[in-house]
């Protein structure tokens, strides 16, 4: 039986470092090549002697596929092309390779500039990596090798974001990568078709949560805002620079353009114009509002957005500013917040998860006296929010996504193993499939079905056809008879007469005789007649002939009679039938047994 | 002569129809019947190769076919189909016959055997299908005949098992468009052949194998032809539904579809029947369970399939109450039910249950074990079918559901209650449309709702929305709504306030909402009163500013609460008394009468309607009916004192029309045709009858002058007032008539040595097409002039223009008034320029050679099918003056007989030295046709209008209906 194996090396109940490998139908791959936001030493990235102890990795992989630009996805990509070693091909969408060097670049800056930590990728090892990328486009089929193939759909979650179906022969892989099933502000929703593969493998970071409608969530936000404006008060708004920061950035500006609101919008600088440059570029992957009007206006071209100088936070009167980091655990948005953080009219929206240990999870939880660093403490009078703009689908899209795609199991990664216990339970309630969530490095077998393809020569076919109704009704398998050839790695369904012609070979006839002792006191013929009267009410529609030479043939089995020398009543029965009459025969003499 | 005109009259119309004849673009159509199919024989036998007959075949088909010929030709190219071997030219063949078939006046049914033979010996599937369509055609076309459609069907039986998915899938058409619905019919007509007798048995069962066809092409065609013999008035078995249930999980998305249109079919069917829900011995109702497997396909994979879901819920009103309530829901009705009593905010519901809903931070951390059982994911049936379909990526989808939302609404008050929370909700999506479509839902069923201070919270926070459509579509909703508490109110007056602050130009329509809100909610206004008009039990406050809008606003709200709620004005401060009585007379519609104590109420003429309201509209009528009858009693036009009275009831009428708006249009009218009377009146009355001519030029001039306002006031009289009969029209076109005969007589007379001739055939004709038009008004028409007219009619005709002239005089002077009944009701069109308002002093500056766009924003009444009517004049300070049109997306109806005209002109002139005015008004375009002819008939197969005898020559014009407004514009010489 063959199977699909799927070893997670990071991910695998946990939330990070996403790295699963595959192997299916002989090949194999790895989704995602992610890094640990927690770690910073060896656990930051996946453990790649998994793979191979020594040596490169282009010799055990068959191809990387990058599922979308989050670093947790995508971080550990030049360390395993350059450090240790991979030169075959790296699928991911084009907003994903766009973005994706920013990003490793940034990473690298903070990382060996600010840390100063040595021994690892350079500027120049991300260039490289970047070399060995493939674009891919949407629903576009990409032959990697003759056998394997690939195929991306659009996944939310962020600009570029892909789940990709993964097919070797008629086995069959779904990676979801992260997802989001509503859409939003600048995104539209997951969709993929029904695929039926043999394994989906899907995230479930929000596996018990179901979400309430995001306009509630919008509305809230928008109104808390709103009113803070109104009062005169600064709101800060702690992002990560891609992502739900557009998303926001565009609920806000629309906000602001339908209120005709005049208080400024600010935008800590950086990362963000180039990306937001990109977001304009990729205007077909966003969502169908912006898609539409991007002739009119392009959405990402803010008219109410500014970049934000540090001057600017000391300015009287209202505003709003979205700075970066999004856990408020150093840069921009921390000092800010330290400047604001003493007037109650002033507010923190906290848009997304918090690690713990950071100051915006301290906030949250409703610290109100921070610990700075050299013995301050910094009271917090300001109002804190918390309004989850997170795009992963929750447990309802998760379901849907399911029923969408309808797979003949379900692998679970990228989640906390409790709660994906509890997804799992339900999964296998409501569908009846098998649910796995394997651990990091625990391999998970899936044994596979697949069916063989045969070429079937068309005379046989059209014999066949002629058989059996007019329609072949493809709800329901039928048996038939013929020769399977197999030469080299073809398979060819003939008849077996031409069989018997290709390869030249004589045709032997297979008959089985059997005997059937019976008491009879009548004549030899007479029994015979009296088998033939039987036979003729039994088996209806069929030809039954009594031959003037003693003997009945029904269909093509010859039954003769004779009589032993010493009995002459101890009949025996001769039936004779050749191989391909098989039941009938073997039907015939259990009732003439009796 | 007269005989000499008649003929001419006549050779005009026998010429119209030649025309046709002579213009005919291809000779071939010249010829007669045998040679045009002749011909293309001819052409057919020529072709040498498929290409040329193809090309033959297209040309062919571009050109009409009489009738009569079309047998011939579907002979000829019968025959060629036989002989011919190319399957694309015998596609086309097939598919010719189809479409000659269709020919008007043609009855198919001498082709329709020779088409059934044609099936016999084709092989090609494509050919098999086409010609089956044409059999559709074929058979579509002979309603009547049972035989053929049993034929028909039989044939359509024989190909269903063809291997080609076209072949099936027309076969199914043809049992869908054909299959006998009223089954013994089919079976009395055909008794011995058995085949047929099962088949019309069994049509249903036959299409439902095909349910489950290995081609989603004939899948779909076989649901599609099921749901057509529904349509057709065939019960469709209740055994169909779970086929179709299963079609609704197909991988195909058409299929998906037509399914979720069968499913919907068979639950209204049978609404009633009781279904098992698998894998539990529970059972249901066959409409609850149909509402919870379309329920399901809102989150369908397709965006079609969707829509189609979301619109199909609206429509299925007999749901049981517990089962629509999940559908606002994500969690299963079971959990639901239970917590829901304990909160008293349905909002809350979401935030309750096993789920975090990623609102509070850290809610999901873990607690206790739930029971998983319990919880269910996807749950069997309804659970939150809008939740998801409010928050679909398409706009369409959220289109849909937000009036399907509203459809269900409608018709369950409960469910209006709970669904309110996402209409609100809906007031802040990104797509304008939607926005605007659920603050129109919401007024909607605001009847059966109440709205919660949070909830009119986040309504009234759309206030400040920078378009002008939602801002009005939410005063409209708030004029609807009704509210608990006195906070509301406040709030409610505190936003329109911001709003009006922030939006000058929403004045009027703020007032309107603050009238409506008072006049709904006294009790909750009154304890407001003291703190509104900011009066102090020991201290005087200062007098507010009368003309702010915003103190405006709050005397409307209170004036309208104090109608119904007579403590009130004893709050009230000396001021408040003056301003009432001012406001009372300026803003009359907004500022009911009140009974103030202390003051004597002014009775006039309007003040009846605080007593009863509608008395007073009868009295009104009452008094108009008088009046006409008055005026009726005069039967000659120079009894003296007949103009007098005449000049009395025209002035009652207008002060009528004034004081009662209600039937403002009736009195209008009448005055205005009372007008017309009287000037025809003068015109006739004066000496110039009597005198020679050249001595009465001059009172010719105004006598010419009064016959020219006449005509134009008959114009008015035809096109500006809606909801007349034929029978007014008819009237007024009587005094069209008159009028002409008056310019006629003038005209004869002051040109002497002119022939006459060219306008009295002129009037002739016009009589007759005035009786041709009028004809079953005619009776009503007694003693007037033209039934004097026609009664001469054989003699006018026959004499000398001179004499006719003279004739005409007679008559016209002894021809009585005709009498005007009035019909039910009359409206007259009415436009209001809100904006430009005309008041502002600042030029409006742009450079010359560009242009400056000018935004017009219009209320226009009672005017039908504005789109095509309703035209913007500008006119400069030179004289020049330019006709818009505007946009048909401009006009907006915001209720019955209203329409919202706004839209944006673009002006531009050459340089002026100082800014000046230019004026802008609307104009009611008419033309005489549009009312006149009845609508044209199609002609034929081909569009070709050669044939058409020209319309009768149309009266276009104008009419302003509107107050022109002034507009201070500058064009300032361009920089170079």
């Amino acid at each position: 039986m063959p199977e699909i194996k799927v070893t997670p090396l990071g991910a695998g109940q946990d939330v990070g470092r996403s790295c699963i490998l595959v192997s299916i139908g002989g090949k194999n791959i790895m989704l995602d090549c992610g890094m640990h936001m927690g770690y910073n030493d060896d656990r930051r990235f996946p453990d790649f002697s998994y793979v191979t102890q020594n040596g490169r990795l282009t010799d055990f992989l068959d191809c990387v596929i990058i599922s979308h630009f989050h670093l947790d996805h995508c971080g550990a990509l030049p360390y395993m092309s350059e450090m240790v070693g991979y030169d075959g091909p790296i699928y991911m969408t084009h907003p994903t390779k766009a973005i994706c060097p920013i990003l490793l670049e940034d990473f690298r800056k903070i990382t060996v500039d600010k840390k100063g930590e040595t021994n690892f990728f350079t500027s120049q090892m991300i260039k490289d990596c970047m070399k060995k990328v493939v674009p891919l486009n949407l629903h576009q089929t990409v032959q990697v090798d003759d056998e394997l193939e690939i195929k991306a759909y659009y996944a939310g979650h962020v600009l570029g974001a892909a789940m990709v179906h993964i097919k070797v022969g008629s086995e069959s892989v779904v990676y979801t990568g992260d997802y989001n099933m509503t859409p939003d502000r600048h995104l539209g929703a997951a969709w993929i078709d029904k695929c039926r593969p043999d394994i989906l493998i899907s995230e479930s970071t929000y596996a018990t949560t179901i979400r309430d409608s995001k306009r509630c969530r919008e509305r809230d936000f928008l109104k808390k805002v709103h009113e803070s404006i109104e009062r005169g008060g600064k709101v800060l708004i702690p992002v990560f620079a891609l992502g739900r920061a557009q998303e926001l950035c565009i609920l806000l500006e629309t906000f602001w353009e339908r209120m005709n609101l005049k208080a400024p919008i600010y935008f800590s600088t950086g990362l963000t114009e180039k990306a937001n440059h990109y977001y304009k570029l990729f205007i077909t992957w966003t969502n169908q509002k912006i898609r539409k009007t991007f002739v009119q206006r392009n959405m990402f071209e803010f008219k109410h957005i500014k970049a934000f100088d540090r001057s600017y936070a000391d300015n009287p009167g209202p505003m709003v500013v979205f700075a970066t980091p999004g856990m408020l655990h150093a840069g921009q948005s921390l000092q800010i917040f330290k400047k604001w953080a003493g007037n109650e009219k002033n507010m923190v929206i906290m848009p997304g998860y918090c690690v713990q240990g950071t100051i915006g999870h301290k906030i949250l939880n409703g610290q109100r006296k921070l610990e700075m660093e050299g013995r301050a403490t910094l009271d917090v009078k300001l109002q804190v929010e918390y309004m989850s703009f997170s795009a992963h689908a929750d447990a309802k899209g998760i379901m849907q996504l399911i029923r969408m795609a309808e797979p003949r199991n379900m692998l679970l990664v990228h989640g906390e193993a409790a709660k994906m216990e509890f997804l799992k339970g339900k999964i296998e309630q409501e569908f009846s499939i098998d649910c796995y969530m394997p651990a990091n490095g625990e391999t998970v077998a899936v044994k596979t079905n697949p069916s063989v393809p045969v070429d079937m020569s068309v005379n046989l076919l059209k014999r066949e056809m002629a058989l059996g109704g007019p329609l072949p009704d493809p709800k329901r398998p039928r048996s038939m008879h013929g020769t399977l050839i197999m030469k080299e790695s073809s398979l060819k369904l003939v008849s077996s007469e031409q069989a018997l012609k290709e390869l030249a070979l004589n045709e032997h006839q297979l008959r089985f005789t059997c005997r059937v002792a019976l008491q009879d006191p009548h004549s030899d013929s007479e029994t015979l007649h009296r088998i033939y009267t039987h036979l003729k009410s039994l088996l209806k529609g069929y030809t039954i002939q009594h031959l003037p030479d003693g003997t009945v043939m029904v269909e093509s089995i010859v039954i003769k009679v004779s009589s032993s020398a010493e009995d002459a009543n101890a009949k025996i029965l001769l039936l004779s039938w050749s191989y391909q009459d098989e039941d009938l025969g073997s039907f015939l003499s259990s009732v003439l047994k009796k | 002569m007269a005989a000499h005109l008649k003929k001419r009259v006549y050779e005009e119309f026998s010429k119209v129809v030649q025309i046709p004849h002579e213009e005919a673009p291809a000779k071939k159509l010249r010829l007669s019947k045998p040679s045009k199919s002749a011909a293309l024989h001819i052409d057919l036998c020529k072709a040498t190769n498929s290409t040329d007959a193809l090309q033959y075949l297209l040309q062919f088909a571009r050109k009409p076919v009489e009738a009569e010929s079309v047998e011939g030709v579907i002979r000829i190219l019968l025959e060629h189909y036989y002989k011919e071997n190319d399957n694309s030219v015998r596609l086309k063949i097939a598919s010719l016959l189809g479409l000659l078939s269709k020919t008007r006046g043609f009855s198919p049914d001498c082709i329709f055997d020779d088409a059934i033979n044609t099936l016999s010996n084709e092989n090609s599937h494509q050919v098999l299908a086409q010609l089956l369509d044409t059999l559709l055609v074929i058979g579509t076309q002979l309603p009547e005949s049972p035989a053929v459609r049993l034929r028909l069907t039989e044939v359509a039986y024989k190909h269903l098992s063809d291997t080609h998915f076209g072949v099936r899938n027309k076969c199914l058409q043809l049992l869908g468009g054909l299959g006998v619905v009223d089954a013994p019919l089919g079976k009395d007509s055909e008794g011995p052949s058995s085949s047929s007798a099962g088949a019309v048995r069994e049509v249903q069962t036959i299409i439902s194998d095909y349910f489950s066809d290995q081609d989603p092409r004939v899948r779909t065609a076989a649901l599609k032809a099921m749901l057509q013999l529904h349509e057709r008035g065939m019960k469709i078995h209740q055994i169909i539904y779970e086929q179709a249930c299963r079609l609704l999980s197909d991988d195909y998305e058409q299929v998906r579809s037509a399914a979720v249109q069968m499913v919907w079919v068979l639950s209204q069917l049978y609404p009633e029947s009781i279904v098992p829900i698998p894998s539990s011995n529970e059972e249901i109702r066959l409409v609850d369970d149909a509402f919870g497997k379309i329920s399901h396909m809102v989150s369908d994979g397709s965006w079609m399939v969707r829509v189609q879901a979301a619109k199909t819920l609206g429509s299925m009103l007999q749901v049981s109450p517990h089962f629509l309530e999940q559908t606002l829901d994500k969690k299963l009705m079971s959990d639901l039910r239970r917590k829901r009593t304990a909160h008293e905010r349905a909002k809350e519901l979401f935030a309750s249950g096993e789920f975090s809903s990623g609102r509070k931070w850290a809610d999901d951390a873990p607690k206790e074990k739930l029971d998983t059982n319990t919880v269910s994911l996807i749950a069997s049936g309804a659970c939150g079918a809008f939740v998801h379909g409010l928050e679909d990526e398409m706009f369409e989808v959220r289109i849909a559901a937000v009036e399907a939302l509203c459809q269900l609404a409608r018709s369950s008050p409960s469910f209006a209650e709970k669904c309110l929370d996402f209409l609100v909700d809906m007031f802040n999506d990104e797509i304008e449309e939607v926005r605007l479509q659920s603050i129109h839902v919401l007024r909607e069923i605001s009847t059966h709702i109440t709205l919660r201070e949070d909830q009119l919270d986040t309504v009234l926070a759309v206030l400040e929305d920078s378009s002008r459509d939602i801002r009005e579509a939410l005063h409209e909703l708030l004029c609807y709504t009704n509210v608990s508490t006195k906070e509301c109110i406040q709030l409610a007056l505190l936003e329109l306030l911001k709003n009006l602050n922030k939006y000058p130009t929403d004045r009027n329509s703020v007032w309107k909402c603050l009238k409506f809100l008072g006049s709904r909610h006294p009790t909750l206004v009154l304890p407001l009163v003291p703190e509104l008009l900011s009066t102090h039990p020991y201290f005087d406050t200062p007098e507010p500013d009368m003309d702010d809008p915003a103190y405006i606003a709050v005397l409307v709200l209170v004036f309208n609460a104090a109608k119904s709620c007579p403590t009130m004005p004893a709050l009230f401060s000396d001021h408040t008394f003056r301003h009432y009585a001012y406001l009372r007379d300026s803003l009359s519609h907004l500022v009911p009468p009140l009974r103030l104590p202390g003051r004597k109420q002014v009775y006039s003429l309007d003040s009846v309607d605080s007593g009863a309201g509608s008395g007073s509209v009868e009295s009104a009528q009452v008094f108009l009916q008088q009046s006409l009858h008055r005026v009726s009693t005069i039967q000659n036009l120079e009894t003296p004192g007949a103009q007098d009275l005449l000049d009395f009831t025209i002035r009652d009428l207008q002060r009528l029309g004034e004081l009662q708006t209600e039937l403002a249009g009736a009195a209008d009218f009448c005055a205005t045709f009372l007008r017309c009377q009287l000037l025809l009146m003068k015109a006739l009355q004066d000496k110039l009858w009597n005198t020679a001519v050249p001595l009465c030029l001059k009172q010719n001039v105004t006598a010419t002058a009064a016959a020219q306002q006449i005509v134009e006031e008959t114009y008015k009289l035809e096109f500006l007032y809606s909801g007349l009969e034929s029978r007014q029209v008819a009237t007024i076109h009587h005094v069209r008539l008159q009028a002409k005969a008056l310019q006629l007589i003038l005209t004869a007379r002051t040109r002497q040595g002119v022939d006459p001739l060219v306008s009295s055939e002129k009037f002739l004709q016009e009589v007759e097409s005035f009786q041709r038009q009028f004809l079953s008004e005619l009776p009503h028409l007694q003693d007037s002039f033209v039934e004097k007219l026609l009664e001469l009619m054989p003699r006018l005709s026959s004499c000398k223009p001179v004499e006719l002239v003279k004739i005409l005089q007679a008559t016209l002077r002894q021809s009585g008034l005709p009498q005007l009944r009035l019909p039910e009701r009359v409206h007259r069109a009415t436009a209001t320029i809100l904006e430009p308002t005309g008041e502002s002093d600042n030029p409006l500056r742009f450079t010359t050679g560009l242009v400056l766009a000018l935004d017009i924003d219009a209320t226009l009444e009672h005017v039908q099918n504005p789109q095509n009517t309703v035209k913007v004049q500008v006119l400069y300070p030179d004289g020049q003056s330019h006709v818009i049109h505007p946009k048909p997306a401009d006009f907006r109806k915001p209720g019955p007989d209203r329409h919202r005209l706004i839209t944006q002109v673009y002006l531009s002139h050459s340089a002026w030295t100082e800014p000046s005015q230019i004026e802008v008004r609307l104009l009611l375009a008419y033309s005489s046709a549009s009312s006149s002819l009845p609508s044209r008939t199609k002609l034929g197969w081909s569009d070709s209008f050669d044939g058409l005898p020209p319309p009768e020559p149309a009266v276009e014009g104008t009419i302003p209906f509107s107050k022109p407004v002034k507009v201070y514009i500058m064009p300032k010489p361009a920089r170079r």
